[in-house]
């Protein structure tokens, strides 16, 4: 016990240790009917972690190479002790960390947690969310089969439907006109550099507007507790709180765990550069509304290519969203009614669209 | 010199303007003239009095510039004269088929080859038109079953027409022709596959169906590989002739190499031909070729081996065991790949094994060719390689199911551990809360 009250007093010193452990202390948690969805941002930013230690111990073996990648990734399949259960927890971990996001996404969008101060708050979660799907997109090529070579081939052909800057962002993100060696280099370089800094720096603002703002209340629950101040209910953060934070955390191991065991990720074929492509290709689930879109509009819609069209519609839709606290400013601070039937749309819509896909085929 | 009339036009005619006169009379003597010259030519060049009669008339007579649209000579400007002979150029039929103009009419049987020769045995007419055809047509044709029936009177024999067409003539590359690979053995069906036709020859009219029937049919027509044989293929096309019994193996062998060599190195070779048998067709059969099985060897129901050996004789014995070998190794190969097909559906990665399964896959294949020597030392040692990869990658898959059974009970614990830590935290909880009641009442009651 002394040693620990000398290891407290030493870190009070020189980091305000005793400040901030106050402020542990004293943080609550609105505690509503909607309070469970409180648990999806840490569950994404503990899916995270996950994914940052599962994917530095893959770091050790896997070569970033058209030569030496799928061989790396069979070689931690198969003769890594262990190594299958690291992979598979890397690659369904992603999954379900994209998963999560969107739904902290919509939750944060429907109890209208985006309101005034919290305008950085949803701003710096939307930028986040967009590094999530880089770190899902740059992250499938990696293991170089022909799944991934040619889902990469469409995606990144999408890039080149943007006007002007098309071509320039298609070579910027292939390194070349084409997907080929290089494409996997600087994938793998986005993927274990580029995106993982940004991202810590996100959740690093993320996280401190969080709680420099406290925990939102829901616009009709906030109004409840004006009229009824005895029905305001709390939580303490630590460690009630983080207590059951921490049993969502086991269940989601576990989980990832039995998805493993049961449903280890494949390995596929070898991408070869000069095959075409099989049948079937399509993109990960979280692609696949756009991809399904995509399909559905025709080639031509008046002067205009219909993927041109689709291609500006979705990134003026994901900017409009990104900007949604700067629509939604009810002076009551109820919030604008109508937005939640977008959001309700927009949901079906994602869907919708991702089920009828894979129905499809 | 220009001089102007009252309305201001420029130049006047009626007021002697010679030089002009003189060029617009020149003009139009050079205009007539050229319309003399050049008239009768275009007239020549698109005149066909055969075709003005010939197409209002029906059935076998009718010829319509459309139905000539498509056929190979007339594209090449080869029109109805070069084979028929007259003068297209005139309507009066007693000019365009006078003997004058060597009208020969409706060609006999007997001289169609010779007629079609004219042109295509002739290596420097040839060259103008197509450097690449072949200009033996004839001599070959004149050595053919065929030609030597038709040269002995037999005009019910195939001739040129007969199999190329008569005014719809296709390239034999161009698939609608009747003499494209694909269609061949419809083509040659047409007489061979007639009884009631081929009724005098005293052979079978039964080749089309048995040929239906056959791998070579499934690969050429269902497959499109144009590489697979068809009539003419194995017994010629201008040249048409069964091979005779020694040659069989040599036509078999053009594409099947591999196991010609082998027959021509075993004991069968010779055997066979002093016993008067053709070669390959012999186990194999001519038109009906099936897909070879394991059965096809050794002693039991279909066992080709039966219809020359009996039991006790030199060749049983091996030929059980060529057969017990075979039909070993490919179960072992299933055996290998099941166990591996279930570790691969437990999440188990066995790539590597599949791949070196291959192998033996391989190793049968070459002892399914080298059973052509029929000659146990020839198959053992691949055989044995073959058995060698399956104990390995048997072995391989017994590790890969025993490993995704650990799996699976590791991950029992370790649920049964997260299960044990959330009951923890959720008791912890439960007293953190129930303290926090407690401590809230005394407040309460203070």
């Amino acid at each position: 016990m002394n040693a620990l009250a000398n290891i407290q007093n030493w870190l009070d010193e020189r980091f305000g240790w005793d400040e901030l452990m106050a402020f542990v202390r004293h943080k609550t948690v609105p505690t509503h009917r909607f309070s469970y969805f409180y648990f999806l941002g840490g569950m994404t930013l503990f899916l995270f972690g996950i994914q940052v230690a599962t994917g530095i111990l893959l770091l050790l073996y896997y070569r970033p190479t058209p030569d030496g990648a799928f061989e790396s990734v069979q070689y931690i399949m198969t003769n890594v002790p262990f190594g299958w259960l690291i992979r598979s927890i890397h690659s369904w971990g992603a999954n379900v960390m994209i998963l999560t996001a969107i739904a902290h996404m919509f939750s944060v969008f429907f109890l209208k947690s985006y309101r005034k101060p919290r305008e950085l708050t949803w701003l710096s979660g939307m930028i986040l969310l967009f590094l999530v799907l880089g770190f899902g997109f740059s992250g499938y090529l990696l293991p170089w089969n022909m799944l991934s070579l040619f889902a990469t081939k469409v995606g990144t052909d999408m890039a080149a439907q943007v006007p002007w800057i098309g071509h320039w962002i298609l070579v910027f993100l292939r390194g070349g006109d084409d997907v080929t060696g290089a494409t996997l280099t600087r994938f793998f370089g986005m993927h274990v550099a580029v995106l993982p800094g940004l991202a810590t720096l996100f959740i690093g603002l993320h996280l401190v507007l969080v709680q420099r703002f406290g925990m939102s209340v829901p616009p009709g629950v906030e109004a409840d507790w004006k009229a009824h101040p005895e029905k305001a209910r709390e939580l303490r953060f630590f460690p009630n709180f983080l207590l059951r934070e921490l049993m969502a955390w086991y269940i989601a191991l576990a989980v990832l765990g039995c998805l493993a065991a049961f449903k280890p990720w494949e390995l596929g074929t070898k991408a070869d550069l000069f095959a075409s492509a099989p049948a079937g290709i399509r993109p990960e689930w979280y692609f696949m509304f756009m991809f399904q879109t995509l399909r559905f509009l025709p080639a031509k819609i008046g002067p205009f290519a219909g993927d041109l069209l689709g291609v500006l519609g979705f990134g003026a839709a994901a900017a409009v969203w990104t900007l949604l606290p700067f629509f939604d400013n009810d002076k009551r601070g109820r919030g604008k009614r109508w937005i939640a039937g977008v959001g309700v749309f927009a949901l079906a819509y994602f869907v919708g669209m991702t089920v009828y896909a894979y129905l499809a085929g | 010199m220009q001089s102007k009339d009252e309305s201001g036009r420029g130049w006047n005619l009626a007021n002697g303007d010679r030089s002009r006169r003189t060029e617009i009379r020149s003009a139009l003597v050079v205009w007539c003239l050229a319309f003399l010259f050049w008239a009768p030519r275009l007239a020549a060049q698109t005149k066909n009095s055969c075709l003005d009669c010939h197409s209002s008339l029906e059935g076998a007579m009718r010829v319509t510039a459309e139905s000539l649209q498509g056929d190979i000579h007339a594209q090449k400007g080869i029109t109805c004269t070069g084979c028929h002979g007259g003068d297209a150029s005139s309507d009066d039929k007693s000019k365009s088929m006078s003997a004058a103009a060597e009208y020969r009419g409706r060609l006999d049987r007997k001289q169609i080859p010779e007629l079609c020769a004219k042109c295509h045995s002739d290596a420097a007419y040839m060259r103008g038109s197509n450097p690449s055809l072949r200009t033996d047509q004839l001599s070959e044709y004149h050595a053919s079953v065929h030609g030597q029936m038709l040269a002995k009177g037999d005009e019910k024999v195939a001739v040129c027409t007969d199999c190329h067409g008569v005014h719809d003539i296709l390239p034999p590359d161009d698939p609608r022709s009747s003499v494209y690979p694909i269609n061949v053995a419809a083509t040659c069906g047409k007489c061979h596959a007639n009884a009631e036709y081929m009724k005098a020859y005293n052979i079978p009219t039964d080749q089309l169906s048995l040929y239906n029937a056959s791998v070579h049919h499934t690969e050429l027509v269902e497959k499109g590989d144009l590489s697979a044989p068809t009539c003419s293929t194995c017994h010629g096309s201008h040249g048409a002739a069964p091979p005779g019994v020694k040659s069989v193996a040599n036509v078999c062998s053009t594409c099947h190499m591999i196991q010609g060599q082998m027959y021509a190195a075993g004991p069968h070779k010779k055997a066979f031909e002093t016993m008067g048998l053709g070669g390959c067709v012999t186990c194999h059969t001519n038109h009906k070729i099936e897909h070879p099985t394991d059965a096809l060897i050794g002693t039991g129901a279909g066992a080709v081996c039966l219809n020359c050996h009996i039991e006790g004789d030199t060749g049983y014995g091996p030929a059980n065991q060529m057969h017990q070998e075979l039909t070993d190794l490919d179960a072992a190969i299933r055996r290998s790949n099941d166990i591996l097909t279930r570790a691969e559906e437990a999440g188990v990665e066995v790539g590597e094994a599949q791949l070196e399964l291959n192998e033996a896959r391989d190793d049968m294949t070459k002892a399914r060719v080298e059973i052509h020597t029929v000659t146990l030392s020839q198959i053992d040692p691949d055989i044995q390689a073959g058995m060698q990869v399956t104990q390995e990658t048997w072995k391989a898959g017994q590790a890969a199911l025993a490993e995704g059974s650990y799996r699976r009970k590791g991950l029992l614990f370790s649920v049964a551990a997260v299960l044990l830590v959330l009951i923890g935290l959720w008791l912890k909880i439960r007293d953190l809360e129930a303290d926090d009641d407690s401590a809230n009442t005394k407040e309460e009651k203070q």
